[in-house]
């Protein structure tokens, strides 16, 4: 029992511990500066600077933070705050749900509505930063929301009863009471859709476009650190598989830092109740 | 000039109303935009027949088995990881480092995203392990990735079996083990459940993990060691190369009716196991 009880950690572990062992010497190798920094990645020539991808990624989620977690916030508040309860046990399962839907299938839907309609509207190939962007902003609701609408609960029910015999509003209760006390909650679903969002690969393989280069504006063709390593897996040897790999250390890394501090923002949350 | 406060409260109210429909029209348009294009694809004869021209023509019946042996080989192989794992940290420790440790553990690989499960299986069991591309590959590596899912709700649900459950075990003169395998697990097993058909649901839906480490032929497997290829994987495929949007609308319909049944149920049960306990 005491051995099994450790398989998750274990897993982990192992997981780093090859992802790091297959990618760390490439990094050292090459040059943590020549392979984060460098905008050169021609696999043929032995050129592995990941840093449009880098960039990629980064504008990528952010771009889904920008879809997702406005219109997932209030969401949650609507749901918390304003709809009768049995309406709400309907809804959020149901939105959890959607958490459910393949990758590959929002993938398509981007491939197929959106794309079509970014080309047709606002120029460009249609795969592109921005579809990336919209279609991870729509992946990231579901979590986004569920985790917001549990924190919202958990704030008792004499902060607001406080609030509203002070002869606020409800919505001055929410924005003043309710919301700053769910604050931890809410930023660690806002930091585990960031995780979700950067780790993202088969629908942004899809939507995005693929192109390496640095994007000087939401309509041009983009590659996140995944689509990346994705797409590129199936024929990589050697040196290019290894650079592959270090893609995947940088990947882990930033995914592990972000999980912590979200774990942490929940923890804290449920120490102090 | 200030805003009388019941204005901003009606202006609130249909900024996160609007917000909150969109969202839900979006995410519902999804899933009949899909339904729609698919199902009239979808007959006994697509689901049955095997593919033929590299699913150009045919049916997806190799990839409808795949797409049950995956998912069934990650439970056979997480289940009684994950269970066991959530009996020892619910009735064999106390809150210590240790267990603070495996809660940790297990919070953040169950945020790793799939294809870092993917770089990994293919180096640790395609490569390493030498099980090439194969089901055995792709199961053990769907087993990682679930393994979270497993420990957290078989937790929730052991932790939901009344203390007087165990005190009466215990007064009869029961160890602690027969009290674990004759009143928890039995009482915890709804719940313990949802946990293997979240497990599975997220199995079936999965592409970057397991299209590196089963492969993705198109061919009726004969054993374990034989690669396949997942509903999820034929679809990105379809979809991806343009070999044929039809099929790939059928496959994409079957995929999303077979998620959602699975978690469905998973949820049935859930609500069910906290009614009787409340």
């Amino acid at each position: 029992m005491l051995a099994t009880a450790f398989s998750a950690i274990s897993a982990l572990l192992l997981i780093a511990l090859f992802i790091i062992n297959e990618g760390l010497p490439f990094i050292f190798r090459y040059g943590l500066n020549d392979f984060l920094f460098s905008s050169d990645w021609q696999p043929q020539a032995g050129k592995f600077g990941i840093f449009p991808m880098v960039a990629a990624s980064l504008w990528v989620t952010l771009g889904a933070m920008v879809v997702g977690v406005p219109l997932g916030v209030a969401g949650a508040v609507f749901l918390s705050e304003f709809v009768p309860k049995p309406v709400m046990r309907v809804i959020k399962p149901t939105i959890e749900l959607l958490a459910a839907i393949p990758s590959v299938v929002y993938g398509f839907i981007g491939v197929m509505v959106l794309a079509p309609l970014i080309r047709t509207y606002l120029g460009g190939p249609g795969l592109s930063l921005l579809a990336g962007s919209i279609i991870l902003g729509i992946m990231i609701l579901p979590t986004v929301i569920s985790i917001s609408i549990d924190s919202i609960q958990a704030v008792p029910q004499s902060y607001r009863e406080g609030s509203l015999a002070l002869g606020a509003t409800t919505w001055q209760t929410i924005h003043m009471v309710t919301v700053r006390a769910a604050k931890s909650g809410i930023i660690a679903s806002i930091i585990l859709g960031m995780g979700r969002a950067i780790g993202e690969t088969m629908a942004v393989i899809m939507v995005a476009g693929n192109a390496v280069r640095i994007p000087h504006s939401v309509l041009d063709p983009v590659r996140s650190l995944t689509a990346n390593i994705a797409l590129e897996m199936s024929y990589a040897t050697g040196l290019h598989r290894q650079a592959l790999f270090a893609t995947g250390v940088v990947l882990f890394l930033v995914i592990v830092i972000l999980n912590s501090v979200a774990i942490m923002a929940i923890r804290r949350r449920v120490a102090k109740k | 000039m200030r805003i009388h406060p019941r204005y901003t409260q009606r202006l609130a109210i249909a900024v996160l109303g609007g917000a909150t429909l969109l969202t839900l029209v979006v995410l519902v348009f999804i899933i009949v935009f899909v339904l729609e294009k698919g199902l009239p694809v979808v007959s006994l004869d697509f689901l049955f027949s095997n593919s033929q021209d590299m699913g150009r023509a045919g049916g997806i019946f190799p990839t409808l088995i795949g797409t049950i042996l995956l998912p069934l080989l990650a439970i056979m192989v997480a289940a009684p990881l994950g269970i066991s794992t959530a009996v020892y940290l619910t009735e064999y420790s106390l809150e210590t480092r240790a267990t603070k440790v495996i809660r940790f553990g297990t919070d953040c690989l169950a945020g790793i995203p799939s294809i870092i499960f993917g770089l990994f299986g293919f180096i640790f069991f395609v490569t390493t392990l030498s099980m090439g591309w194969s089901i055995l590959s792709g199961g053990l590596t769907l087993a990682f990735m679930i393994l979270p899912t497993i420990i957290r709700t078989s937790e929730e649900a052991i932790k939901a079996v009344p203390k007087s459950y165990r005190q009466v075990s215990f007064s009869l003169g029961a160890t602690r083990w027969q009290t674990v395998k004759k009143v928890i697990l039995p009482n915890a097993l709804p719940g313990i459940v949802t946990g293997i058909m979240l497990g599975i649901g997220r199995s079936i839906g999965e592409t970057a993990a397991v299209i590196f480490t089963a492969g993705s032929s198109l061919r009726l497997p004969s054993s374990i060691f034989d690669s396949t290829r997942t509903m999820a994987v034929h679809f990105y495929i379809l979809a991806r190369e343009g070999i044929s949007s039809e099929n790939a609308y059928g496959t994409a319909a079957t995929l999303i009716i077979a998620v959602l049944l699975v978690n469905m149920t998973a949820y049935w049960l859930m609500h069910r196991f906290i009614a009787k306990r409340t």
